[in-house]
């Protein structure tokens, strides 16, 4: 009887520690987020003067104006990464799931070879600077879509995620029964693997899109012409230079004058570009959840 | 082979993306470590350029910069796998025992957020609270009239600043995997040790914990594998360009990445890749040898 009153005052203990430990930890996840856009609403001036807050202390919309007065490359980026993004993991996708559920099966030979030539790719490797000049020099990728979209089709940890998943999730007599009815390894992947792997595919379709989306690097290599940034990069690009403003001015032959809002356009830019991220997140949350568990469990 | 190769004909052409992919992203430019022992010109080319043996080594060696890129390397990477596995262990033990089902799931999507956004806007984040005229640290510090700080020139507060940061963004994704753990130990334990009289500090720490151990054994190994590896995203996107902080902050990727884009030292960033390539690659050999040894469950491969 003792024991189970202690046991309970320290379960009443450990419930207040945990619950404003995590509590903390949410907040200081959410505060900068609420910088941001605290300071996508407020007015320039206010920034300049008083600083950033938490919450605008002078309620304004220009920097959101001021990003959509000369929408053209804004809009153009958006492009370039909704395409991107779009094509890069449905072709993924489609590569990934193929190697899985080859690279799972038992009655295909060479399949450890194969996995340790793709895995052999996470231990070494020829570096940055080789990789650069061999997809510029000799493939001449330089401002084209498909360096956009290339690079970035699959990672070794994706495919091994991707053949975990299905391993767990189609039994092998089923894929015998298939077999015995005529129909051949495409036709099984395609109808009857695929509807059995859908959270997994949701897990790994994420992955590629949520790297499609934040990529800012290979337009930083590759990508010469401005129409073809990614989104990421023309905000950094903003970030980094005023230059947006000029070619925005060169662009619409307008001059602008001294008082342009750079830093709540900054912010407004920031938003801009997160905003389908922070729309969706509710959403895709829990899909990424469920099939890291499942893929972690799995090794 | 052969007839391997006619008889699963359709599974190899269902691989074949993949092969081909792995060829032209990863193995072709393996060639291209040759550039590390040549004195790079852009007219020679790959086998055009004259070859000088070591010396970019011997130079990378010499300037000290070696030893300065490894050192930062290595300490970043060891702060991340410790601090990172130990508050997501700490987080995931305290929300799997929290009882209110909204809270906890509240909680856990607002820790999972930061995940999800790129490296550019968690940059944007750094200059909103940093920067010296109009940041949120000297906005407040100002209040209290004791700033401002010019946070963006003094080198010792970014071993700080990228090592939260890192946490910051990594805390849901490794949290959700030690969670996924946790609901995997199985109840008994629990009510057997409850019936014993066990509270909850000790069935948390004579059950949890050490249940986690595979869980955590394995992600430390997987990260030990890439410690030569930066996480070159969060480095670039929080230092950037900034000479000021190099000596606290740079690491090999950065610095290989400002060799290609800034100074066009080909021959010494490739160099400098190859020794951390290599360096990665003995490394993992190295540590995957020990764990056959200790416990071939553990091992790699």
């Amino acid at each position: 009887m003792h024991t189970r009153a202690r046991d309970s005052e320290f379960t009443m203990l450990f419930q207040v520690i945990a619950y404003t430990f995590i509590l903390f930890l949410s907040i200081i996840c959410l505060v900068p987020f609420l910088l941001i856009l605290s300071g996508s609403f407020s007015s320039n001036e206010s920034i300049v003067r008083d600083g950033y807050h938490l919450f605008p202390t002078d309620f304004s919309l220009e920097g959101y104006k001021m990003v959509f007065k000369f929408p053209t490359q804004v809009l153009k980026a958006y492009g370039v990464t909704v395409f991107t993004t779009v094509v890069g993991t449905a072709l993924g996708l489609f590569f990934i799931t193929m190697a899985g559920f080859v690279l799972q099966r038992k009655d295909f030979k060479y399949r450890n070879t194969f996995s340790f030539f793709i895995y052999f790719t996470t231990l070494f490797g020829g570096g940055l600077v080789p990789w650069y000049i061999m997809l510029a020099n000799y493939f001449n990728l330089t401002d084209t879509y498909t360096v956009l979209i290339f690079p970035g089709l699959m990672t070794p940890f994706l495919i091994i995620l991707m053949k975990n998943f299905i391993r767990s999730a189609v039994p092998d007599e089923l894929i015998e029964f298939a077999k015995i009815d005529g129909a051949n390894d495409f036709r099984i992947y395609f109808s009857v693997v695929l509807n059995l792997a859908m959270p997994g595919i949701a897990t790994v379709g994420l992955f590629l899109a949520l790297g499609y989306w934040n990529d800012w690097f290979t337009s930083s290599l590759f990508i010469n012409n401005p129409d073809m940034y990614q989104l990421q990069f023309y905000l950094y690009n903003t970030m980094n230079t005023i230059t947006f403003i000029d070619q925005m001015a060169i662009g619409t032959g307008i001059t602008l004058s001294q008082d342009v809002p750079t830093e709540s356009t900054k912010m407004a830019m920031a938003i801009i570009v997160t905003g389908p991220i922070l729309f969706l997140y509710p959403f895709v949350q829990r899909y990424f959840v469920r099939g890291l568990t499942i893929g972690a469990v799995k090794g | 082979m052969l007839k391997e190769l006619n008889k699963n004909k359709m599974m190899f052409l269902m691989l074949l993306p993949t092969l081909i992919f792995f060829l032209i992203n990863s193995y072709f430019p393996m060639v291209g470590i040759y550039y590390a022992f040549t004195r790079y010109d852009f007219e020679g080319g790959l086998f055009g350029s004259p070859f000088v043996g070591l010396e970019n080594f011997k130079f990378l060696w010499q300037s000290g910069m070696l030893l300065k890129l490894t050192t930062n390397t290595v300490g970043y990477n060891l702060a991340f796998i410790i601090l990172g596995n130990g508050l997501a262990i700490f987080c995931a033990i305290m929300l799997s025992e929290i009882r209110g089902k909204v809270f906890k799931k509240v909680t856990q999507s607002v820790m999972f957020l930061p995940y999800f956004i790129s490296f550019v806007l968690l940059s944007v984040i750094a200059y909103n609270m940093f920067n010296y005229e109009s940041g949120f640290v000297n906005t407040v510090l100002k209040r209290f009239e004791a700033g401002p700080v010019d946070i963006y020139n003094t080198p010792w507060i970014w071993v700080f600043l990228i090592i939260i940061f890192y946490l910051w963004k990594n805390l849901g994704y490794s949290m959700v995997i030690y969670l996924a753990a946790i609901t995997g130990i199985s109840d008994e334990y629990y009510e057997a040790a409850r019936i014993d009289g066990a509270n909850i500090f000790q069935r948390i720490w004579y059950i949890t914990v050490p249940m986690l151990k595979p869980t955590f054994v394995i992600l430390l190994l997987f990260s030990l594998g890439s410690i030569m590896k930066g996480q070159f995203d969060l480095f670039y996107q929080l230092i950037g360009n900034n000479g000021v902080l190099y000596n606290a902050t740079d690491i090999i990727d950065t610095y290989v990445y400002r060799s290609l884009k800034v100074t066009f030292d080909i021959g010494m960033a490739t160099a400098a890749g190859l020794y951390q390539s290599l360096f990665g690659f003995i490394l993992i050999m190295t540590v995957n040898y020990i764990i056959r040894k200790v416990n071939e469950d553990y091992a790699l491969f």
